[in-house]
Formats: structure tokens, sequence, C-alpha cells
């Protein structure tokens, strides 16, 4: 009976979680005759016509292009920064450490909006309006702090000794961080690049700021500015929320060790 | 040369940039939140304090500011507390526990916008979902007072899996013989939640409520594209408040003090909880 009530429970809580997403990939099959009928709930004919609009009408294939490069470049650009930093701070001598730490802490929780105005001014003055590269570097800045974080963590859990160790047998520290740290942090890098990638795929106060065409739109402004001649093309809309989360999907069900790893990492142990 | 001097080298990069790209702008904002500056008339004038003290007399700042409060208050409590049974529930083993976690992670992965677009066909008054399974016609993102809650609801179903996560981090910390121990002594379920696993589960729930409640006092992106702030104003937030303000009207004088008291508060928000974390530790 317990058992039972148990596993109720589960698969309850596994509905509430899953649900709206399925709703959606249901949704997406659907026509759009259909979308404005209800019961019944599943489509009659299934059908791709959706999927097919999306990336034969619109500039999606481009917009998804965007946020990968943006992505990608926003995790390796912060993984490098971040892991030395972080490096340093976990096993250099380095003075105001603690002072460093906290206005890494701090800055992780600026509010977005208090620095989107400036920042859209330097930016349309420096003439790097609509370009990935505005994003690319805001992205960076903003997902360092948790970047730092996670891996201080990680680099402190590695025995002085070793770093001790090669020191004397003459490497540079710079050697022992590339040679010996890096890989053996390996883990905790790993998930601190998931964390930082799905944080740029999904950004979008930024995005929708800096960006005015499709030369630099993201995916969560292309999704939220959908283009609907007369209403909202609901259908067009599931199909491309299926598009852009299916990666997602995929890195949950196949990290979720790491990431789980990486969210208490990135804020019990600090 | 010493160690020391080299470990600055390591640091140096980042440091320089946050505080480019974000210390600085924080400084402009400052500055351009004394000034009256619109940007299609390329007017630019210092004002002083002026922009704060119309901060009083804006019915739309204090409603908003009430809004922000509302949403904060109830979501973060709302996801604690179904955060911390999802956690319970879960910890203990059962098959596939591995895939249910996965399972719990999907809200938390899917990007808001994607989810804001998908709450808003699940609570659409004819061909939504929501209404054909409770067998009532709704119109929930027009009416006032549900508009609001359905923003809450959504935000819970987002981010509760982040809270799941911390807090099961911090039930498998709790040694499993203390349950034996207090189970040999007479203790209760009831009891052994409230007695043990409560006390030892606070700093981790202080953490949690940092976090959640910094995210919910700046919300933006969720309502601003589930209900673009209305209808009447009814879900408009600090953010969107200031958002608007910034890029509809293109007041950057106005929109940046609005935007220092967002940061103001969660500067405030963040000093309480700390204050409150590292007197919980000394206990």
């Amino acid at each position: 009976m317990r058992r039972t009530i148990f596993y109720l429970l589960i698969i309850l809580l596994a509905l509430y979680c899953a649900g709206p997403l399925l709703w959606q990939f249901i949704t997406s099959l659907k026509l759009d005759t259909e979308l404005t009928k209800l019961p019944p709930i599943l489509p009659k004919a299934p059908t791709m016509d959706n999927y097919i609009a999306i990336f034969k009408e619109n500039p999606f294939l481009r917009i998804i292009l965007n946020s990968a490069i943006v992505a990608a470049s926003t995790t390796t650009l912060s993984l490098i920064l971040g892991s030395l930093c972080a490096f340093g701070l976990a096993k250099l001598r380095i003075g105001y450490k603690g002072l460093i730490l906290g206005f890494i802490l701090s800055v992780s929780m600026f509010p977005p909006i208090a620095t989107v105005s400036p920042l859209y001014l330097i930016i349309r003055a420096l003439g790097l309006r609509d370009t990935l590269f505005a994003l690319i570097i805001t992205y960076t800045t903003f997902s360092l702090p948790l970047a730092i974080w996670v891996l201080t963590n990680f680099f402190r859990e590695i025995p002085d000794e070793i770093y001790l160790a090669a020191r004397v047998d003459g490497c540079t520290p710079l050697q022992v961080f590339y040679k010996i740290m890096l890989p053996l942090a390996a883990p905790g890098i790993f998930a601190t690049a998931i964390l930082v990638f799905i944080f740029s795929w999904n950004e979008f106060l930024f995005a929708l700021t800096f960006t005015s065409t499709v030369a630099s739109r993201t995916i969560p402004v292309g999704i939220a500015l959908f283009p609907g001649l007369h209403e909202v093309p609901w259908g067009d809309i599931a199909a491309a929320s299926v598009v852009v989360t299916i990666p997602l999907i995929i890195l949950i069900f196949v990290f979720q060790k790491r990431i789980i790893e990486g969210l208490t990492a990135g804020s019990i142990r600090g | 040369m010493r160690d020391g001097e080299r470990g600055r080298w390591f640091v140096m990069p980042s440091l320089i940039l946050l505080s480019i790209v974000t210390i600085y702008p924080l400084i402009y904002v400052l500055y351009l939140s004394l000034q009256r500056r619109l940007l299609i008339f390329d007017v630019s004038r210092f004002i002083g304090i002026d922009n704060y003290l119309f901060l009083f007399r804006d019915d739309r700042f204090l409603n908003a500011f009430k809004n922000t409060l509302y949403f904060t208050v109830l979501s973060v409590t709302l996801e604690l507390l179904l955060g911390l049974s999802i956690a319970i529930l879960l910890n203990r083993s059962f098959r596939m526990k591995g895939l249910m976690r996965a399972i719990v992670l999907i809200p938390w992965a899917i990007p808001t916008v994607v989810s804001a677009k998908m709450w808003e066909w699940i609570y659409n008054t004819d061909f939504g979902i929501l209404n054909y399974l409770l067998g009532v016609k709704i119109n929930w993102l027009g009416s006032p007072f549900w508009a609001i809650n359905a923003a809450v609801f959504m935000d819970v179903w987002k981010t509760t899996p982040f809270v799941v996560i911390l807090l099961t981090a911090g039930l498998q910390v709790i040694p499993k013989d203390l349950y034996q121990a207090a189970r040999v002594d007479g203790a209760g379920r009831w009891d052994i939640f409230t007695r043990i696993v409560l006390p030892l589960l606070k700093p981790v729930i202080l953490v949690v409520l940092i976090f959640r409640t910094l995210d919910a006092f700046r919300v933006f992106d969720a309502i601003y594209v589930l209900t673009g702030g209305g209808p009447a104003n009814t879900t408009e937030t600090l953010s969107i408040y200031a958002y608007k303000v910034l890029f509809q009207t293109l007041q950057f004088g106005y929109g940046s003090t609005l935007a220092v008291v967002v940061f103001l508060c969660t500067g405030g928000i963040s000093i309480f909880y700390i204050r409150l974390l590292s007197k919980g530790v000394r206990l």
C-alpha cells in the first residue's frame, strides 16, 4: 500500500515536470485546424508541417546558429578565464583573497537590469550593436562568477601536495596549471561548461536589448518575437520550442550527475 | 619571482573583465540616474536627485514594487515548500531514481522564454489544456486577479527543480544513523523532521532562499514574455517597468533610476541573508 502511494506520487511528479513540454510536443504535431479543437488531445493525423514551416519561412536556422556560436564562445572564454582565476585563488598565495572572492560573489548578485542601460550606450558608442561579439563579452562576464566559484571549489579538493611536488620538480605555476591541475579538475570543468552553456543558450534580456536584426538574434529573442501575420502561430511556436529544447533535454539526461554536482558545488560548498 | 606575484597574473584577466563590464556600468548607471536623458531628442541634463524624488509620486512605480514583492514572497514560499516535499520524496532508493532526477531537471533546463510561451498556450482561454482539464473557462492571463498568480505558478514550476537539487544535496549530508538513533529513542516521523532534518538543513535552506529571492525579485523574461506586464499593469514588475521606461519610451535617466532601485533592493536582500547565514553558522 505504502509502495503504491509512493509510486503514484512519483508518476504524478514526472507528469508535473514533463507534462507541459509533452503538451508542447503534441501541439507541434497538430495542423492549425486541429489546434482550435479540444478534445481530442492527440492529433488525428500527426504532421511535420510546423517543423517544415519554421525552417522554410523563417530565418530560424540562422537564429539557431547564432545561439550556438554565442553559447560555444561564451563557454570557451569563461572556462579559460575562470579556470585561471580559480586556480590562482585555490592554490596560489594572493593578497586580498577574501576581498576578491567577495567581489566576485557580489557581482553574481547584480541584477542584469541594473547594467543594461549603460551597457547598451557603451555598445552603441563602440558600434557593436547587433553583433554576436557584444553578447559573447557580456555573457562571459556574467557567467564568470559562477565559473570561478564552482572551479575554485573543485581545485581546492586537489591536495596542495600535488601542486608543491610539481613545483619542486621544476614546473612553473602555469605548467602545473595546464599539465596537472586541469586534467585533475576535468569533472569540475565539464560541469561548469554545461552550466555556462545552458545560461548563454537561454539568456533573454541582453539579447533582446543588444540585437535588432536576425544577424545576431538568438533563440530566446527569436521565439519571443515569433512573427505571426494575423494570429499567434501556436503550432510553429510549439515546433520551434521543441527544436531548441531538445539539445538541453539530451544534456540533462546524459549529464544529470555532472549538472547536479556543478549546481551544488556552485552554491552549497561555497 | 615569488608565487604570490605570479598569482596575480592568474586572477587579473577575470577581474579586469568583471570591472569593465559590471563595475564601470554600475557607476555609469548611477550617473545616468541623476540625469534627465531622452535618447530620441538628444536631451541630456543633470537634475540631481529629482528622479529619485519622482519615485514617490509615481503610482506605476509603487504598483510595480507591490507586484514584485507579491511575486517574490509567494513564489519563493511555494518553491521552498514544494521543493522540500519533492526532495524528501526522492531521498530514498528506488528503481529508476536516475531517470526521475533527470525528469525533475526538465523545467530547470528549458529556456525561460520557451517556458513562458508554453504556459501562455496552456493558459489559453479557448484552446488551453488547463481549462479543458479543469472543465472551466477562465481567462487566466486576461484577468487582473489570475494573471499574477498564473505567473507565480509558472515560476514555481520552472524553478522548483533548482530547490530540489540543493535540498537533496543537503539531505544526503545528514548521517543515516541519526535517523536510526532518533527512531530507537521513540521519535515519530514528524519529530524527526522538525527536530533533526529541519535544523540540519537550515544553512542549505538559507542558501536556497538567497538565490531564489534574488532571482524572483529581478524577474524579467518569464513575465515579460507571458503577459508583457498586463493586464492593466497588474503583472508589471520593477524590472519590466524599468525595461519599458528605458527601451520603449527611451527615458534613460528615469529608467536608470528604476534600475538602481532594483540594484539597491537586491543588495539589501543579499546583506540581510548573508547576515542570517553567518549568524547561523556560529550557533
